[in-house]
């Protein structure tokens, strides 16, 4: 029994060494889902980001019909990548709003101009303070937020092609 | 040996929206010098800042020097969101100026740190902070210590016990 005892050390050290070993080999886990999903949006009210947009305000975001939020901004690349996706959205009748992070109305502008424009409303963050409100980690990024104004979904990262109809599934389940 | 199955494989694992992402997609290409070099230029546009200078306070420090001890204590145990290896008060990236101007303005405005770190924690888990926060899953994390330094204990007495006789 008590030469038993003496390897336990040793046999704690090995299962110290397996977990870390585990640990190492498995990816690690790169995305910060919001936690806020299944909660009421956070109350804020953001001046316009350009001058063919109305701004968005919470308020807007319960009028009773689900609506996606677009956390996106013009110097990001991935949501040039992501706009033939929303595009494809707003065309099966999705209402897509925006809100553009730490950007000019001129670049926003631009960059509707260029890579096609699927929003009724954007709203300009320029501190980033209604995307840390959203537990929002990054652009681009999509919410799928209900008539009530809680949010249903989150999309990390651009719209795939093949992320559309989960997309499309959340909306219909928002409704 | 072709560069294009391996490239569409690291595609459809990587996140361009994160720096972290182009690096799994770096790891996943490694075995292909076309891929790695794509996964190179892929991982510059994750970089990409904006155009608009830092807000005040992300690198301006608070007028009153106790807040603003306050406001650095909280930020070096705040995880910058996309670098996910600094804490926001060594990161120069926009985000992570724009969460040190949020604490700044908020430990001005009279927020009690722990409160702005319980809003932050409500909005990306307990991951943001630094400090473990003591709940079932962490409790073998902060009983190991004691629970380790009691068998060292316990096995020293042992021994000098021994070498009394």
């Amino acid at each position: 029994m008590r030469r038993l005892w003496l390897w336990l050390p040793l046999a704690v050290f090995v299962a110290f060494l397996v977990t870390v070993a585990i640990g190492l080999r498995k990816p690690p886990e790169t995305q910060i889902r919001s936690q806020m999903i299944g909660k009421p949006m956070p109350d804020f009210a953001l001046a316009p980001a350009v001058a063919s947009h109305p701004p968005l305000a919470a308020a807007d975001l319960r009028r009773g019909r689900p609506r996606l939020v677009n956390v996106f901004a013009s110097w990001c690349v991935p949501c040039k990548v992501e706009a033939p996706q929303l595009e494809a959205l707003k065309r099966s009748g999705v209402p897509i709003d925006g809100v553009a992070i730490r950007d000019r109305s001129e670049d926003v502008a631009k960059f509707l101009a260029q890579w096609g424009d699927p929003f009724e409303r954007i709203g300009s963050d320029p501190d980033s303070k209604v995307q840390f409100a959203l537990g929002s980690s990054g652009v681009p990024e999509t919410f799928v937020v209900d008539g009530s104004g809680v949010i249903r979904h989150q999309h990390i990262g651009d719209i795939r092609p093949e992320n559309v109809p989960e997309i499309l599934a959340a909306y219909e389940a928002a409704k | 040996m072709s560069p294009r199955p391996s490239l569409r494989g690291a595609k459809q694992r990587s996140n361009p929206a994160s720096v972290v992402g182009a690096a799994g997609l770096l790891r996943f290409a490694r075995n292909d010098g076309l891929a790695l070099l794509a996964a190179l230029f892929l991982a510059a546009p994750a970089l990409a800042q904006s155009s608009l200078p830092p807000s005040r306070y992300a690198y301006a420090q608070l007028e009153d020097p106790r807040k603003e001890a306050e406001a650095k204590a909280l930020m070096e145990t705040l995880r910058c969101l996309v670098c996910q290896g600094q804490s926001i008060a060594d990161s120069d990236a926009d985000m992570a100026g724009d969460m040190r101007a949020l604490v700044r303005e908020r430990i001005a405005a009279g927020e009690k740190p722990e409160a702005i770190r319980a809003w932050l924690v409500n909005r990306y888990g307990a991951w943001v902070s630094y400090r473990p926060p003591v709940e079932p899953l962490t409790w073998p994390l902060w009983a190991a210590p004691a629970l380790l330094l009691a068998a060292g204990l316990y096995l020293a007495r042992g021994r000098f016990r021994r070498r009394r006789r």
